[in-house]
């Protein structure tokens, strides 16, 4: 849990893996609301898959010791709906997740893992259950996430994976971290906000 | 001709700069924050030595935390109250209007921005809340952003978004009587699933969607994201401009005029050409109610427990999951299935015209024995509004609890909660597991006069039975 949070270009990540399954897995499940009452995130690492975890006493794929220090979860169809919810990202990533791979993601859950620096690709369903299957064979067997070729590899078998471009572009340039470049463009906000019929009175002829 | 859809033009409007890497910088017209989703935002600013572009097109509120019953200060529970504090704090550091307890304008924030006039037609709006796809009923193009997007809001007071595909759901005839804006809307999801909006705004048109009230409207709106749909949107017509009207923060006089001629563009052109389109009868649809654990397992009141097996493959397993969760069995009926707690409110289903219909179902009924049932009021202006028209007392009179404004036991961050294995019928919009409080309890969505009629037979019945009496 003390690993560097991601900073700068992710073309590259290496570790270990572990599933997480199940469609339509909610960002309330990821993180309980009740962990929400703080004012910064620093906590939420314990807290991942909080009831979850209290059901299953200890089976619970984030409570297993073989899975300590993974990095890398695999999960199914619409992972991360729900609630937009940062803290649910913040959670893995203070666990130490720093990329998931699954069918699909919701899209608020996608957008809040970029901005944080955390990849979510996606593969087909028969493609996703290959790769689970095989990371369960063997929970010590590093992974090694290539963004360039967008694949997968444990040194045997390879799985390839998707990302659009836009996602693609900002992980490889280091840019996910969106705030500066935003205020690069100082000039051009200030243009907008002035042709804003709603922002100016409704003066403005169309 | 112009072919483009209201959101083709709205996001014309906003944009500000493509960004490299094919995404777009567009411009937030309106951002509402509140105390859950803020707090890292500003500690973020701060630590990047940023201050707030535009304070003026920020607003604030509390909702999420505030406990319903005694809203005293300081708040009983110390968490909740840091929270709060910690919003107060940040609102006056950067100048940001904040509507507060005690402000008459407090409410939840998805109830109480339209009521002040704050969202209007054309504009994009951004709050740290999925479901601020309800401003979209305005004609808006409304999304939830994470923390971090906050801070790029409060910092720039834009956001890099990628451009979403256009779906329009058209709704033929006439809800009947007893079906409300949101079996309408739980039909919707249960016919395209929760994922089946993903990469699209949902364009709800068509004599059904026009016939609703701005509230019936921001019913639908709201639940876009339930189904996937990261916006949701309806073209703004005369009842859209007529809730506006005399709104606080509304244009007044000269600037009026020309804000209805502007909005009146901004519709969806006859012409436009959308992503998809799908197309369905409202005059068919009837109360319908959650069974499950996500918003899309919705069956009418008329229908049985379906049978996981029977179910289309990919739905098989989540229907095993929830009928173990819920402890119900295919093939039974949802019809007469027992409640413990009934729960009217939240940003869904908490307004006037929400506790109104509920009130008519109420009125001279009592609450089944062993049933705990409250009421929330979206807002302190509904609250106001309700009471003027005695709803607090047939609600109070029947057994009913009835609460201060929030959240409360939508998300049960307050005091609000399940306990145990409890099963509710509720007015809220997520029925996923533990979301109301309790780790293993139980929720049943439905609308605020179905929950009402739950409330009076202890167990989940067909409203339309009441308003024939
Ligand atoms: S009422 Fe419920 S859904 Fe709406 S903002 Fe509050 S917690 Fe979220």
């Amino acid at each position: 849990m003390n690993q560097k949070f991601p900073k700068g270009e992710i073309k590259s990540i290496q570790g270990r893996s572990f599933t997480i399954k199940g469609d339509d897995i909610d960002t309330d499940r990821i993180i309980p609301a009740r962990f929400l009452k703080c004012v910064s995130f620093s906590a939420l690492g314990e807290q991942v898959f909080a009831d979850d975890r209290k059901e299953l006493k200890g089976n619970h794929p984030f409570d297993l010791d073989h899975n300590k220090g993974a990095n890398i979860l695999i999960v199914n169809d619409n992972f991360g709906c729900g609630s937009s919810r940062e803290h649910a990202p913040q959670a893995l990533m203070r666990w130490g997740i720093r990329l998931i791979i699954g069918e699909s993601f919701a899209e608020i859950f996608f957008g809040n893992c970029l901005a944080l620096g955390i990849p979510c690709l996606t593969a087909s369903k028969e493609e996703i259950v290959k790769l689970q299957n095989l990371v369960e064979k063997d929970n010590n067997q590093i992974w090694e996430f290539n963004l360039k070729n967008l694949s997968i590899s444990n040194q045997k078998e390879t799985v390839k994976l998707i990302l659009d471009e836009g996602p693609y572009n900002m992980l490889y340039s280091g840019k996910w971290d969106a705030t500066s470049q935003l205020l690069d463009e100082e000039e051009k906000i200030n243009k907008t906000f002035n042709n804003l019929p709603y922002l100016n009175n409704f003066k403005k002829e169309l | 001709m112009s072919s483009r859809t209201l959101y083709d033009k709205v996001w014309n409007f906003h944009q500000v700069k493509e960004l490299s890497g094919g995404s777009t910088q567009l411009f937030i017209g309106l951002h509402l924050i509140h105390e859950v989703t803020s707090p890292q935002a500003f500690s973020a600013l701060n630590e990047k030595k940023l201050g707030v572009k535009f304070p003026n097109l920020t607003v604030a509120t509390v909702d999420h935390i505030v406990p319903t019953s005694n809203q005293q200060r300081p708040f009983s529970d110390p968490l909740a109250e840091e929270m709060l504090a910690t919003l107060e704090k940040n609102c006056k550091a950067h100048g940001i209007k904040f509507h507060g307890i005690g402000s008459n304008s407090q409410g939840v924030v998805h109830v109480m921005a339209p009521e002040l006039g704050l969202t209007q037609p054309g504009m994009t709006v951004a709050c740290g809340d999925s479901h601020t796809s309800t401003h979209g009923a305005f004609g808006a193009i409304a999304f939830g952003i994470g923390t971090s997007q906050v801070r790029d809001v409060l910092a720039s007071q834009s956001l890099a978004m990628n451009k979403l595909k256009v779906r329009r759901i058209w709704v033929e005839g006439e809800l009947q009587k007893g079906v409300y804006a949101k079996d309408l809307i739980l039909h919707i999801i249960r016919l395209l699933g929760v994922k089946g909006g993903v990469g699209f705004a949902y364009e709800f048109a068509g004599p059904a969607i026009e016939k609703l009230s701005m509230e019936g409207r921001m019913t639908i709106c709201n639940m876009a994201i339930e189904g996937g749909a990261r916006c949701g949107y309806i073209n703004p017509d005369e009842t859209t401009f007529e809730y506006i009207k005399g709104k606080e923060h509304a244009p007044k006089g000269k600037e009026w005029d020309k804000a209805i001629s502007w909005w009146k563009s901004l519709a969806s052109d006859s012409k436009a050409t959308f992503d998809d389109e799908i197309q369905l009868d409202g005059s068919s649809i009837e109360p319908t109610v959650t069974w499950g654990i996500t918003p899309g397992q919705g069956i009418s009141i008329k229908e049985t427990i379906p049978n996981p097996e029977l179910l289309p493959k990919n739905e098989q397993q989540i229907a095993k999951d929830a009928c173990k969760y819920m402890n119900l069995k295919p093939d039974e009926p949802i019809e007469g299935q027992s409640i413990d707690v009934c729960f009217i409110g939240s940003c869904t289903n908490g307004r006037l015209s929400d506790l109104q219909e509920a009130s008519k179902i109420v009125k001279g009924n009592t609450v089944a024995a062993g049933i705990r049932a409250f009421v929330v009021p979206g807002s302190q202006k509904v609250a106001k509004e309700a009471k003027e028209k005695g709803l607090d007392k047939i609600f109070l009179k029947a057994g009913f609890e009835w609460r201060e404004p929030g959240c409360s036991m939508c998300l049960a961050m307050n005091p609000d909660k399940l306990e145990g294995r409890q099963i509710s019928a509720s007015s809220s919009n997520r029925n996923f597991k533990g979301r109301q409080g309790s780790a293993n309890g139980r929720t049943l969505l439905m609308s605020p006069a179905m929950v009402a009629a739950a409330a009076i037979n202890g167990k989940v019945t067909d409203v339309r039975k009441f308003l024939q009496k």
